[in-house]
């Protein structure tokens, strides 16, 4: 654990302050990222974030590394492009549950599917906190947003679920109520060889919280942490106990051949020239 | 290895994987799509055996994304499609317009609307290559129509690209796509290739200087740890919503293409000093009319040809050039008329202008040109 690492050198604090309402969680989210880089050794101009469009896809221009805010729900194919070119660059997606899982949905499963070297982390808010609380496909079922004014007809994906069908390597979940666990799932993810997937469980108080009368922030993370419990925990439970729960752990540790070493591989085999015709 | 041999029958979609190559193009995002399959299946056959790389994306829109990707990640990348795959690319086209990121796509164009006939030849796409993505941008596209100049005009597209930091479009279409002909592939050493200016190592870096029209483009991963966005930015590419600002980078997407146009816009003509009519013409069409305008003459007709390999930008000054000197301007393409628009623009009352379409997925002949010819001449 790296309470008192200095994360300062990874912030372009002359960005600062953040376009982030008081009380969001996307800070957390962000700090316990830095927290986890820290510990690596990795070379900063190494490093790429790329990010989507949303509250949460605007952390990439406060991070001082090779930062690319693209169009949203496409930060996943314009990241599988870089790491394409240049495989010794370590590659971050960051975007909100609405670009991953709505308009980037189809990216985010044929992600997972190659197993590319890339790390996504999902800022979970349950809704479009950047146009104003509508519905996501993780806004829970009959619960409000401004689109869903009567409460909610969908049902929500299981981020975790979905990316281990869809053939993720690495599938963990945190919450922000519980920074030091979130950085440590992190790490784990950052280290992984192949794509790893963080469901980052994250407060918008400003719509989610309001639309749905749950308090100050403060009484959002207290709401995280009545209802969190550990993949461990809920091993044990039946389903009915856990349905409403947010189960946080390590849900996916599989080793499968990374995407970029397989093309590594087909270049070798090209360079002794099985390939030409 | 790499080296194709110099001369032998080439298709159209296969000239222009040579021409990329030929321009140093080594990655390629793709989704399959008639009549542009070829240019995928080529791509992922040629590009790994040099060192280069090849992805089948999950759609066009990925596709469109991972080529500019690769090209921040340092790679040379090009992609192709046909009418819906180029219309699901637009956003991203645009974002590559507006980050300025070099990249080649290619549209070999079928008959749409919509589906339409994916086998069937047509011009349709001219105007959504214009104004396809949202707001206002300059555009540079290319209509080759033989295989040798698809070769060509794809080298230039690459160097244009890298030259001024912006997407190029290579408009082809189902005729000259799946054309073979006899061509010559020039040597490497023939060849003039562009590379995108890097910026200096260890000195402070604008990826967006307001000074320049064309800043250095640094790759992830080189150095420079700066922002790239779609949203209006400033010098260092964080996003601004000054109203000056805006405007000043606007203004420099659009002028870096109009400082250019001499170097960009690419004409043939024929026949001009005697014409009383000249026919106006891009693309496989330009086949036909070529044909046509011979025969015209031929026969003692003062008929003139001119031809725009280069659509956008449009050679406006130089159909106003001619067209005081001309009575009528006839335009035949195989849409309804929408470089028609762009020729009156041009000609600006100073000649009749008059269309002759079709868009049924037939190729307009030389006949229905001489006809169409002794008729409005
Ligand atoms: C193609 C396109 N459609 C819609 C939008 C509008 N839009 C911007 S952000 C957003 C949703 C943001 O929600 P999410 O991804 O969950 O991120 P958050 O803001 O909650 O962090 C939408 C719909 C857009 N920018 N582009
Ligand atoms: S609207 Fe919600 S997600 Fe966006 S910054 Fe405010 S609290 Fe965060």
């Amino acid at each position: 654990m790296t309470k008192t690492a200095d994360i300062k050198p990874y912030l372009r604090l002359e960005r600062y302050p953040t376009i982030w309402c008081a009380g969001c969680g996307n800070g957390q989210v962000v700090g316990a990222f830095l927290r986890a880089i820290s510990t690596l050794d990795w070379d900063p101009k190494k490093v790429v974030v790329v990010s989507g469009i949303g509250c949460s896809s605007r952390a990439s221009g406060y991070l001082n590394f090779n930062t690319m805010h693209t169009t949203h729900g496409r930060p996943l194919p314009f990241a599988t492009g870089i790491k394409l070119a240049n495989p010794e660059l370590h590659v971050v997606v960051m975007a909100g549950d609405g670009d991953t899982t709505a308009i980037g949905g189809n990216h985010f499963i044929h992600a997972a599917r190659r197993n590319i070297g890339i790390t996504m982390i999902v800022f979970n808010n349950g809704t479009y906190g950047m146009t104003g609380g509508q519905c996501s496909p993780m806004t829970g079922h009959a619960c409000k947003a401004t689109t869903a004014p009567y409460g909610n007809l969908d049902t929500p994906f299981d981020i975790c679920k979905l990316a281990e069908a869809a053939g993720a390597t690495f599938v963990g979940r945190g919450i922000t109520y519980a920074p030091v666990k979130l950085e440590s799932l992190i790490t784990e993810a950052l280290k992984h060889k192949g794509f790893s997937v963080i469901d980052a469980v994250t407060q918008c108080p400003t719509y989610y919280g309001r639309l749905n009368k749950m308090g100050s922030p403060a009484d959002m993370l207290t709401w995280q942490k009545e209802h969190v419990i550990s993949l461990e925990k809920a091993a044990s439970l039946p389903k009915h106990v856990i349905q409403d729960k947010i189960v946080t752990g390590v849900f996916v540790k599989d080793l499968r051949p990374e995407y970029t070493t397989l093309y590594r591989r087909l270049h070798e085999q090209c360079g002794e020239d099985d390939c030409h015709d | 290895m790499g080296q194709i041999e110099k001369t032998r029958l080439f298709q159209g979609n296969e000239a222009c994987v040579a021409g990329a190559i030929a321009a140093g193009a080594n990655f390629y995002a793709g989704y399959p799509i008639t009549p542009s399959t070829e240019i995928a299946e080529l791509a992922a056959r040629k590009l790994p055996e040099t060192g280069g790389k090849f992805i089948q994306m999950e759609d066009e829109i990925g596709s469109m994304a991972a080529v500019i990707g690769a090209s921040i990640g340092g790679a040379k990348s090009f992609t192709a499609t046909s009418g819906p795959g180029f219309s699901l690319k637009q956003e991203n086209i645009g974002y590559a317009m507006m980050a300025e990121i070099p990249c080649v796509i290619v549209n070999v164009q079928r008959l749409g609307p919509s589906t339409g006939i994916a086998t069937a030849p047509a011009q349709g796409d001219i105007m959504q290559a214009r104004w396809g993505t949202h707001g206002d941008h300059p555009v540079i596209a290319f209509a080759p129509s033989s295989v040798r100049e698809t070769f060509d005009l794809t080298v230039k597209a690459f160097n244009l690209s890298e030259k001024l930091r912006q997407p190029v479009f290579i408009l082809l279409d189902e005729i000259v796509g799946h054309m073979r002909e006899n061509i010559h592939i020039p040597h490497q050493d023939e060849l003039e290739i562009i590379n995108r200016e890097k910026p200096l190592p260890d000195q402070p870096y604008k990826p967006y200087d307001e000074e320049k029209e064309v800043s250095p483009l640094a790759s992830f991963g080189e150095g420079f740890s700066y922002n790239i966005t779609g949203l209006v930015h400033d010098e260092y590419g964080f996003p601004t919503t000054d109203s000056e600002k805006t405007k000043k980078l606007l203004s420099r997407l659009q002028r870096k293409i109009d400082n250019h146009l001499e170097e960009i816009i690419l004409t043939e003509e024929f026949g001009m000093d005697d014409a009383s009519l000249v026919v106006v013409s891009y693309g496989c069409t330009a086949r036909s009319v070529r044909q046509a305008v011979k025969m015209a003459r031929k026969n003692g007709l003062p008929v003139g040809f001119f031809r725009t390999a280069t659509i956008w930008p449009f050679p406006y000054e130089k159909i106003s050039a001619f067209a005081d000197k001309t009575k009528t301007l006839l335009v035949p393409e195989m849409n309804m008329g929408q470089i028609f628009g762009e020729v009156e623009r041009a000609v600006h009352g100073q000649a009749r202008v008059v269309g002759l379409n079709r868009f049924d997925g037939e190729m307009i002949t030389p006949d229905e040109i001489l006809q169409k010819i002794l008729e409005v001449i």
